[in-house]
């Protein structure tokens, strides 16, 4: 490659980093940090996922089981929290981290130490947060969503539980003001903003949802601390508030939450789509302005989460039609996808594999979001296992494939080793026949009127949620693979070529394979520009 | 937005400066959504006040409203009262009647009975809301045990009085009106105001 010749000196130069326990606690390395996050949010999927398996266990018959209702209820409070805080946000981050400096051409991260500290947050924040299932009265169990009159009513965990996410706010902040910087301020010469991969595209917006919201969801679990221990009533009804108010002020930060958990995987998609297509991504600056609608309309929507309350219908309406228009961009860009492969050359590698399930699974969540922004299906399906069915097909074969596409995609970079091709499709077809058989009877469940959060049903139900269960456990041992596969990969794969991906375009792989600990130290060259920005 | 040409990276110092900048720029930013958190607070009154949701314009009424409503004696329309208690603290709450037929425009009284069991003098405070939510600008109280906090001695009976008025504009397809309050122990919320 006549390109690498260019940045030989670039990596020789300064491969000096600080050994042993030292490199991850003082660390400012992008790499670095950006992996400290993918193997913390590994570790907190696992632990989430076995707070899943907890409940799928004890819904595999009518009945109580296994454990009794109230820690049932902080398993399925806490399953939320680890996973949205704890898995898919940090491993966007640890994304991020590794491939925005590599995909603007900068040296890394724009603030080195605040990364530093940005990652060392999360630690501390999910250590409150599980001490939480040790104090008396137990983890919190009234949902993630933290709906007052009931959250103010939990025991020694209520602190706790909002310390944790002051701190889990504070960390993806500091995050996403990094990402902002690095992208504006950091960009190699003639790479404008309409030349960035999408990754880094869908990054920004995310990253800008991030500060708009987070401070919103601190607002709200600020107030609730106060009316719990300072005679405040912003919430409390005994004192004038109301206890809807919350749910307005959560859900104002909490549907651009779910944008922030599923805009990264359109990234990452768009740039697997076109590499194993060998076709540039179709309707690029589409994709961008899809994107930046739907962050927009994410931020006037949020009451389709509550129609139940009771709401004007002129505001029922409004919410109603708003959310409906979310499909439209959403459109343009599945649409685009499909138009990218269309008449591709197309190879099926694993990260391709993902990608595709992702693009086929997440329209699938898509739809019956569609279903449920219909006020009137909404007071059907409102609190059932069907939104469960709902926000797990977008968030599971949506975000984690996504992630899991993009760790697939980017490991032999990283690594400068090969991934075991045969296991790593063996997990991906245990996955989607896992999810599939997880998820997808929970739609059933929900349009015969099984409520959600609950420890026992009614004997209706057993068949379909004795399946439900039987595809978490198939699903859930088989991350065991992916472990293995990246673990098997670093310690034995075989050596990786600088562009493992012969489709592959971006200036990620214009650098050596593996990527050398400080990347663009002297930025590329315009041609090294022009030439991995092709899309 | 920087051109291509004019890069910050060509220069690490004017790079460290931009991104000082950006940087505050962001976190004031990020104050800034943390101050709208709060100040969601206010316009989510002003809503309520406008639309007339949560009973907000009811309880501002003065005590003359009746004079400005003609009695609509050829109709009659009933009142259900409940009385409801939240999960924790230990009272006993009822009104004294369960429903009354009543014409609109005419000014009727209703007694609600509250027994304080909680062993300690105490504070309460009622919170009444009206169902359907269509009838709510239409039900006036011109006296309500729930205006201002009760205080109550330890194991203290009273009987409170509500008066009201069924603003004779109701329409004509309601025919029934629930009147419910929650009788909420507020002490431990005074305590800590005078903390």
């Amino acid at each position: 490659m006549a390109n690498t010749a260019t940045h030989d000196h670039a990596h020789d130069a300064h491969d000096h980093k600080p050994q042993g326990l030292k490199r991850w606690l003082y660390a400012t390395n992008h790499k670095d940090i950006g992996t400290m996050y993918l193997v913390f949010a590994c570790v907190l999927f696992f632990l989430g996922g076995a707070m899943a398996l907890v409940i799928r266990l004890e819904l595999f018959q009518p009945g109580l089981q296994f454990v009794d209702p109230g820690f049932f209820n902080s398993m399925t409070t806490m399953h939320a929290l680890l996973m949205i805080f704890g898995a898919v946000m940090p491993a966007w981050t640890g994304l991020a981290n590794w491939m925005v400096p590599m995909q603007v051409g900068a040296p890394d991260m724009a603030l080195p130490r605040l990364n530093n500290f940005s990652f060392w947050l999360l630690p501390f924040a999910f250590t409150l947060l599980l001490l939480t299932l040790f104090v008396p009265g137990g983890a919190p169990a009234g949902g993630w969503t933290l709906y007052p009159p009931l959250s103010l009513q939990a025991g020694d965990s209520f602190p706790l539980t909002i310390f944790a996410i002051h701190l889990m706010g504070i960390s993806s902040i500091l995050g996403a003001i990094n990402v902002v910087v690095t992208i504006m301020n950091m960009r190699a010469p003639g790479m404008g903003l309409l030349n960035m991969p999408l990754f880094c595209w869908t990054w920004l917006i995310t990253a800008y949802l991030l500060i708009a919201v987070m401070p919103v969801l601190a607002g709200a679990v600020t107030m609730l601390l106060t009316d719990h221990f300072f005679g405040t009533a912003f919430f409390t009804a005994a004192g004038g508030g109301d206890p809807v108010m919350f749910q307005h002020i959560f859900w104002f930060f909490g549907h651009p939450e779910v944008y922030i958990l599923i805009l990264p995987a359109f990234g990452v998609v768009s740039e697997i789509i076109p590499t194993f297509s060998r076709k540039p991504l179709f309707g690029y600056e589409s994709m961008v302005y899809a994107t930046a609608s739907i962050a927009f309309l994410s931020f006037i929507v949020w009451a389709h989460h509550m129609f139940t309350v009771g709401m004007p219908l002129a505001g029922q309406l409004f919410f109603m039609l708003s959310t409906m228009l979310i499909a439209v961009p959403t459109g343009v860009k599945v649409f685009n996808w499909c138009a990218t492969m269309w008449k591709g050359s197309i190879s099926f590698e694993t990260p391709m594999l993902f990608a595709l399930a992702f693009l086929f699974l997440f329209t699938l969540g898509g739809f019956s979001g569609l279903m449920l922004a219909i006020v009137p299906a909404d007071f059907q399906y409102h609190d059932s296992y069907f939104v469960v069915a709902h926000f797990h097909y977008v968030l599971v074969p949506g975000a984690v494939f996504a992630i899991m596409a993009g760790v697939y995609y980017w490991l032999p970079k990283w690594s400068g080793k090969m991934y075991d091709e045969r296991i790593g499709k063996l997990h991906f077809w245990l996955s989607t026949i896992g999810v599939n058989v997880l998820f997808f009877p929970q739609h059933f469940l929900g349009l015969a009127g099984m409520p959600r959060r609950i420890p026992d049903y009614s004997t209706q139900f057993a068949d379909w949620n004795m399946v439900s269960s039987i595809g978490a456990f198939i699903f859930g041992f088989s991350q065991l693979l992916f472990v293995y596969v990246v673990w098997s990969a670093v310690r034995k794969g075989a050596p990786a070529p600088q562009r493992p991906w012969e489709g592959a375009h971006g200036l990620e792989w214009e650098l050596p394979t593996p990527a050398p600990y400080h990347s663009w130290e002297t930025p590329p060259s315009r041609e090294v520009v022009t030439k991995g920005v092709m899309h | 937005m920087d051109t291509p040409h004019n890069n910050p990276q060509d220069n690490p110092q004017d790079t460290a400066r931009a991104n000082t900048r950006l940087t505050l720029k962001l976190l004031g930013f990020a104050l800034g959504a943390f101050g709208f958190g709060f100040a969601l607070v206010p316009l989510y009154e002003v809503l309520c006040e406008v639309t007339g949701f949560g009973n907000k314009k009811d309880l501002v009424e003065a005590a003359d409203v009746q004079q400005q409503l003609t009695p609509d004696d050829s109709r009659l329309v009933t009142v259900e009262f409940v009385a409801d208690l939240p999960s924790v603290g230990s009272w006993e709450f009822r009104p004294k009647i369960a429903e009354m037929k009543v014409h609109p425009g005419r000014l009727y009284q209703v007694d609600y009975v509250a027994h304080n069991l909680t062993g300690r003098d105490t504070v309460a405070q009622a919170i009444p809301a009206v169902a359907p939510g269509l009838a709510t600008a239409f039900f006036r109280k011109t006296e309500c045990f729930c205006f201002v906090p009760q205080n109550f001695a330890k194991g203290e009976e009273r009987v409170m009085p509500v008066r009201f008025v069924v603003d004779p504009n109701l329409p004509k397809s309601l025919d029934r009106i629930t009147l419910s309050y929650v009788f909420y122990d507020n002490s431990t919320r005074v305590a800590a105001l005078k903390d």
